[in-house]
């Protein structure tokens, strides 16, 4: 498989790196990017590998971007100790949640996840004296990351700290799917009844993956808080819950790399495109998201492996 | 007591709308499985249908009411026929990424063509106002909803349990894969249902004006309101809904006037809470 | 300890009621260890139904189901497998998009007790490939073992689902139609690897084809209408009128 080759991954890797150099303007939306791959993958071990489909995902984000920009508006801002902080609360909240996905059916099911991302987007809203509401969390002060590095104007400290978070956990993260565990994952997506009749105890692992997914998703969220110093209440709103199942879908589930593709495809996209008409951008991305459906179901990285299967 | 009774009142004329709009979903996810999160905009489409005729063509409003349901309904009989028919037997996730395109599309259409302000709406002189009734002031209008719905609903009732096609569609729906062995042609079953169903969305939306506003947002403001009315209710029956729809207008209606602070947080919780304890809906099969 | 009368899985006066309808009623079946026993009946006699009882699949509305010589009616079905009871479907229930062998890992890392492990990847762990391999080489099934499942044809797949059962090592198999799908000439290949599996491993399997079950069982239960109807050795069913009664005019007996 293409993206199989280690030298092939060592490239992808170097690139944000070479970007680093080469376009230092962009280090901004670089960042974003960045952390927004880390938030899909999260949703992609859900998605892609245990086959639950959440429309609530951004209530992990925003927990912990809010959980991060909290801690920092109040004085403390450590970076790294902030990211545990966020990925603690994130834990927590994904794994009571979990027990209310693994119950119901496939319709009710869906149905609780979008619940919870509008449940805390409501809260989140309500408690304005907590979060600062529509006009978003702000004072939020970070000190140097591991005490040397200085939050710069120009998101250089950012986007090398989002850069290494991510690397990190990718590396764990691709760990666990090749693992016994993600292939349990799997085997629960492909036929949850066959998962039964082998003795797995399909629903402590589907609780265990959900915690993981939220913790992640938690992680990405306080980096975004660190990275612009701002939380607003988009970071739990359904749209980005949806503009990320998109980013996963166009990427290619099931594979962390499609995670980061779709993520990189779609914000580029995004941001050149909104930039100039917001409306024919929300027009040509349902009609991609309808296209994809019936011709490219497996996404950038799908059609990129059966191109190479032809060749 | 009599503020009460107004909000009560409210809440019944704010759930026969939802319950009108969301008849459609609950008997498309029940036929076909089908997880639909564009239901809201075959309503938005009944909506500035409505609009139009009445700002373009100086068509009166209640008249306006019967072309909305036509042309939504045709709109539904096109997408069903070329698009939704293909995805029947596709993921959860398929529909729900295809249903979420349709939406992005319809909305950037609406927004394209009418902006994405609150359409104005001239109710015509005899349904606007309130009326007295043993002591207590009521909305001409929201009467007017309540009364129309009732009247649909029996029609409908009445369709689905004494007529050939409401038989089928009730076969269809309990076991297609029989209705099928019966000789019932569940396609032609699934695509007339489906026209009737953004039909009625549509004319629900027209209906709605007044009541929920129209802008080009609308599917997506929505979109958890229909869901969650046929899916607490139950998918795949016409109690279920009416009986979420009400109690969802009700407690969305009183929320918002005895406990503002909280608004629509009641509703999200009280939809999981409900999803726990009756997870195939309150009046739905256990599949 | 056992006296060797306790039977390996027996239920006692087991029923399974969809509302007014019994599927199963008061069935009350007795497997012997290392038994080779056969579960016919008409169709719509409530074998398969009774079978999701025996696994756990479905709760009964009355009676017990009996592991060794303890209660296990309150177990789910994960819990039975663990217990050593495995079972086949009658339709293929495979993991469509996963390999063969990658299937069979997975029911063997399972079964040991792997399945939670995170930290090691699947290739790594050698023993359980060598496992793997060796249960597909049973099975005539080796040179499937990079092939995605759902490419394989019916009658591989059919293996397949034998394999999965079988690499959960289970001390009872219950196995729905095991032939079912696949020609003749295998089929007669196939339950002779399942025959021929320890003497102290219970196999109860259902069947159609009359051929295979005179064959392979040593034992049979007739299963009529949610109710047994006779049971004991092969020539005793041959010869007993009822069961003619009730095949008469389906299938000739041995």
């Amino acid at each position: 498989m293409k993206p199989g080759l280690p030298a092939v991954q060592i490239a992808f890797w170097l690139l944000p790196i070479a970007a680093f150099f080469l376009l230092p303007g962009y280090l901004v939306l670089g960042s974003q990017i960045l952390i927004v791959s880390l938030f899909a993958m999260s949703l992609d071990l859900l998605l892609g590998y245990a086959g639950i489909v959440s429309l609530g995902h951004a209530a992990f984000f925003g927990l912990g971007a809010y959980t991060a920009g909290l801690l920092a508006a109040h004085g403390w801002g450590e970076p790294l100790t902030g990211l545990l902080g966020a990925a603690a609360i994130a834990a927590i909240f994904g794994f009571v949640v979990s027990f209310l996905v693994v119950r119901g059916e496939d319709l009710a099911r869906l149905m609780v996840t979008l619940g919870v991302g509008l449940l805390l987007f409501e809260a989140a809203n309500r408690a304005a004296f907590i979060t600062g509401g529509v006009d978003g969390l702000s004072g939020v002060t970070m000190w140097k990351v591991l005490g040397v590095f200085p939050f710069d104007l120009a998101g250089k400290t950012g986007f090398l700290y989002s850069y290494a978070v991510l690397l990190l956990i990718f590396l764990v993260l691709r760990r666990v799917v090749d693992s016994p565990f993600g292939l349990s994952l799997v085997g629960i997506r492909e036929n949850r009844k066959r998962m039964d009749a082998i003795g797995a105890p399909v629903n402590r692992r589907l609780v265990a993956v959900f915690t993981l997914g939220a913790t992640v998703a938690g992680v990405a969220g306080a980096l975004l808080a660190q990275t612009t110093q701002f939380v607003g209440l988009d970071t739990l709103g359904f749209e980005r819950s949806a503009d990320l199942l998109i980013m996963v879908v166009v990427g290619g589930t099931g594979r962390l790399y499609g995670a980061i593709v779709g993520t990189l495809v779609f914000m580029v996209a995004q941001d050149y495109l909104s930039g100039i008409n917001p409306v024919y951008w929300q027009f040509w991305l349902g009609l991609l998201l309808i296209l994809i459906v019936f011709f490219a179901r497996g996404g950038v990285l799908g059609a990129l492996e059966a191109l190479w299967k032809r060749r | 007591m009599g503020q009460a009774i107004g909000v009560l009142f409210d809440g019944i004329a704010y759930g026969s709308l939802l319950f009108l709009v969301s008849l459609g979903l609950s008997v498309t996810m029940g036929l076909m499985n089908f997880v639909n999160l564009a239901h809201g905009a075959f309503a938005m489409a009944g909506g500035f249908t409505c609009v139009l005729a009445m700002t373009r063509l100086g068509i009166p409003f209640l008249a306006t009411l019967p072309l909305a349901f036509v042309v939504t309904a045709a709109i539904g009989a096109v997408l069903e026929r070329f698009l939704y028919r293909r995805l029947y037997n596709a993921g959860e996730l398929d529909q729900v990424l295809f249903s979420i395109g349709l939406t992005f599309m319809s909305i950037a259409t609406a927004t394209y063509f009418f902006g994405s302000s609150q359409q104005p709406m001239h109710l015509p002189a005899f349904l606007r106002g309130q009326f007295h009734f043993l002591g207590g002031d009521f909305g001409v209008y929201r009467a007017f909803l309540i009364g129309t719905v009732i009247v649909l609903t029996a029609v409908l009732g009445f369709l689905l349990t004494h007529t050939r096609f409401g038989a089928q569609v009730r076969a269809s729906v309990d076991d297609s894969t029989a209705a099928r062995g019966l000789g019932i042609n569940v396609d032609r079953v699934f695509s007339v249902a489906f026209a009737l169903g953004s039909g009625l969305a549509g004319l629900g939306g027209g209906l709605g004006i007044e009541v929920l506003g129209l802008d080009s947002t609308f599917p997506l403001t929505y979109m958890v309101y229909f869901l969650l009315v046929v899916v607490v209710g139950g998918v795949g029956t016409i109690k279920g809904p009416i009986a979420a729809a009400l109690l969802l207008g009700v407690l969305d209606v009183a929320g918002k006037y005895y406990v503002p602070q909280i608004g629509a947080f009641v509703i999200y919780a009280a939809m999981i809470v409900l999803l726990m304890l009756f997870p195939a809906g309150l009046f739905g099969k256990r599949r | 300890m056992e006296t060797p009368v306790t039977a390996a899985l027996r239920t006692e006066s087991l029923s399974m009621h969809f509302g007014e309808l019994a599927a199963v009623n008061g069935v009350s079946l007795s497997l012997a260890r290392g038994a080779r026993h056969a579960l016919i009946g008409p169709n719509g006699a409530g074998k398969t139904t009774l079978i999701n009882l025996l696994t756990g699949v479905l709760e009964p509305t009355a009676g017990e189901v009996y592991l060794g010589g303890e209660s296990i009616t309150p177990l789910p079905q994960h819990r039975r497998v663990k217990r050593g009871i495995a079972r086949t479907y009658q339709i293929n229930t495979l993991f469509a998009n996963l390999t063969v062998l990658e299937s069979v890992m997975l029911a063997i890392l399972e079964r040991k007790g792997f399945g939670a492990r995170w930290w090691r990847a699947v290739k790594d762990y050698r023993e359980e490939h060598g496992e793997a391999m060796a249960l597909l080489s049973t099975l005539k099934l080796a040179g499937d073992a990079n092939t995605r499942t759902a490419e394989l044809p019916y009658g591989h797949q059919r293996l397949v689902e034998i394999a999965l059962a079988l690499a959960t090592r289970p001390s009872i198999l219950l196995l729905d139609e095991p032939a079912a799908g696949i020609p003749a000439a295998e089929s007669v290949e196939v339950l002779g690897v399942i025959a021929a599996l320890p003497a102290d491993v219970t196999i109860l399997f259902i069947e159609h084809d009359m051929d295979l079950v005179f064959r392979f069982a040593e034992r049979i239960t007739v299963l009529v209408a949610g109710r047994v109807l006779v049971e004991g050795a092969p020539d005793e069913i041959a010869r007993d009128p009822g069961v003619k009664a009730v095949y008469l005019g389906k299938e000739s007996l041995a």
